[in-house]
């Protein structure tokens, strides 16, 4: 399993035409989606963002880094939500992309969470021998709920 | 490269691209597919077999057709056509077929005019896909069969991966499947929730099969292969769809939590060697924060049933209280305690009873510990658990009998069938003296 996060993203006037849609209707067209995702046990969190006057950047190009309101003036596409989700493959992430119900002038960037894997395993907090503690009350919990599985 | 070659190397991997597309949607579509099936046709054997052979429809279609906008409608209906052609065949087309045969054909004139698409209500299955579970996890079938046929119509997983992450031959997990329909068909298992009386203890058993599922991921029980996360996945995924499916039921929040919050240590749980790092030892910086927070999300929503905590939930609540502390020094071990002898009185079993000792021993100091562990080990219903001993060697070193100590070891390491964990407690029983 392999977890992406799906970032809706869109044009002010994507965002414009979407307001006048019948809201009831985008509501439950996108309640239906979550719900899906849900019921499939893949989704393991979404939000939609508020509108970006009520944002800020904070750029680092200056120092001090530089804060500044939105809407961000030149910029072409904002951010208006995302999903983070749990799924077998780059293809299984595609289907239930291609799945959610947006509009034209808006789209999802699908992008790989990183994974443990991604980072080196050998560093400084890994101590190579596994002595053998009294806290080993982890282990011996597993145990017990593999016995309590099998009862 | 001549242009020959570049057409020649661009067919395989359009096909094996299209087949990965194929997958991605028999993941998401096949247990609502096969739950539709079995309830038109009446025999979850004959179902799951159409679903395949509309799923081998899809894999020869879909690469050079592309993928229908409703793919779930297509493989449905394609499975529903080779139903009734397989009945008018073995000419057993009644009257019963001959309607279902009817209104397929009604429905695919209407979706026709309309959008091109199938009609298809996926609410309208979830009860389905429900029974389907109870018949996956039915107590007729061997612990082994309903894990295979679990993964493979609940999960949508393909024989070659359920034996890929069981590290059995697919031959092996095939046989495993025939057998189990055919168990299934004598048996005769009804599609069906089963009834009010007996719905506990088998809800138990589904979570007993998902929990299994999670183990086999995370804690191979033979082997060298300590950890397979991927099964782990799966088996969370899967507790998530069965708490959509009964979300009134405690303990499948609990067991839901419960895999959350062990799943949340899993990126510390191995060292660069692949060696199982200890609890103690975890950097818990590498927790995922975000299994937590979902595990005591699920426990919350365990608790707020209102019907008191199970064995699942109990233990999640042990999970959740190490997850939440920052070392083991600030763990809250007299809570733990009382986990551990809620969890004996609602499932007794001297393995809780020794991880009762364990917790004692961190509680109240290693003496006090100890006491229990020998009263445990004297009345010989854990001679042959190989933690018992590691348990004992570890309390006995803390108090100064290094000579004891490496006697227990050295029998827990005879005892345990994991090479790795073998290695370790060798070398804890030759260790020259004690800390």
């Amino acid at each position: 399993m392999t977890k992406y996060m799906m970032i809706m993203r869109g044009s002010d006037e994507a965002y414009e035409a979407f307001q006048d849609l019948p809201f009831d209707e985008v509501i439950a067209a996108m309640g239906r989606y979550n719900e899906e995702m849900m019921k499939a046990g893949i989704m393991l969190a979404g939000e939609g963002l508020s509108d970006a006057s009520e944002g800020f950047v904070v750029d680092f190009s200056a120092e001090p880094p530089l804060v500044t309101d939105g809407p961000y003036g030149e910029t072409k596409e904002l951010f208006n939500g995302f999903w983070i989700i749990d799924v077998a493959s780059k293809e299984e992430a595609a289907e239930w992309a291609r799945r959610c119900p947006l509009g034209p002038g808006t789209k999802l960037e699908v992008r790989r969470v990183n994974d443990i894997e991604d980072f080196p395993q050998d560093n400084e907090w890994i101590q190579k021998e596994a002595g053998w503690r009294a806290e080993q009350a982890e282990r011996l919990a597993e145990d017990a709920r593999r016995g309590a599985a099998r009862a | 490269m001549t242009d020959e070659t570049d057409a020649a190397t661009a067919r395989p991997t359009d096909l094996e691209s299209a087949r990965r597309a194929v997958a991605a949607v028999w993941r998401i579509e096949s247990a609502r597919i096969v739950a539709t099936l079995t309830r038109m046709v009446g025999d979850f054997a004959l179902a799951e077999d159409l679903a395949q052979d509309a799923l081998a429809e899809a894999l020869a279609q879909w690469p050079a057709g592309g993928i229908p906008s409703n793919p779930g409608a297509w493989l449905t209906a394609v499975a529903k056509r080779r139903a009734i052609d397989g009945w008018r065949r073995r000419e057993r087309y009644d009257e019963r077929l001959a309607a279902i045969a009817h209104d397929l054909e009604r429905e695919q004139a209407e979706a026709t005019d309309a959008t091109g698409d199938l009609p298809y209500d996926p609410d309208a299955i979830d009860d389905d896909v429900l029974r389907l579970v109870f018949v996956s996890c039915h107590p007729v079938l061997s612990r082994e069969a309903r894990v295979a046929l679990t993964l493979r119509v609940v999960g949508g997983l393909t024989t070659d991966e359920i034996a890929r992450a069981f590290l059995t031959p697919v031959a092996t997990v095939q046989q495993r499947i025939v057998r189990a329909k055919k168990t299934l068909g004598a048996a005769g298992v009804p599609f069906e929730v089963p009834p009010r009386d007996e719905f506990p203890e088998r809800l138990g058993t589904v979570l007993g099969v998902l929990y299994l599922i999670f183990n086999e991921g995370h804690s191979a029980s033979a082997g060298s292969d300590l950890m397979r996360p991927e099964l782990g996945r799966e088996a969370l995924r899967l507790g998530r769809v069965l708490a959509s499916l009964v979300p009134r039921e405690p303990e499948v929040h609990g067991l839901v939590a419960l895999m959350e919050l062990t799943a949340a240590r899993f990126p510390a749980r191995l060292d660069a060697n692949g060696d199982p790092v200890l609890l103690g030892d975890q950097d818990r910086r590498r927790w995922d924060r975000s299994a937590i927070t979902r595990g005591r999300a699920a426990l919350a929503r365990a608790d707020a049933i209102g019907r008191g905590r199970g064995p699942y939930a109990l233990q999640a609540a042990i999970a959740e209280q190490h997850d939440v502390a920052a070392s083991v020094d600030d763990t809250d071990w007299p809570a733990i305690v009382a986990l551990y002898e809620a969890l004996g009185r609602v499932a007794p079993s001297p393995v809780v009873e020794l991880n009762h000792a364990v917790a004692v021993a961190m509680a109240d100091g290693p003496e006090v510990g100890l006491a229990l562990v020998d009263e445990l080990a004297a009345d010989g219903r854990l001679a042959r658990y190989h933690p018992l001993h590691a348990v004992r060697g570890e309390l006995l070193e803390r108090l100064g009998r290094a000579d004891d100590a490496r006697e227990a070891f050295a029998e827990s390491a005879r005892l345990t069938a994991n090479e790795r964990e073998r290695a370790v407690l060798l070398a804890r029983a030759s260790r020259p003296g004690a800390r």
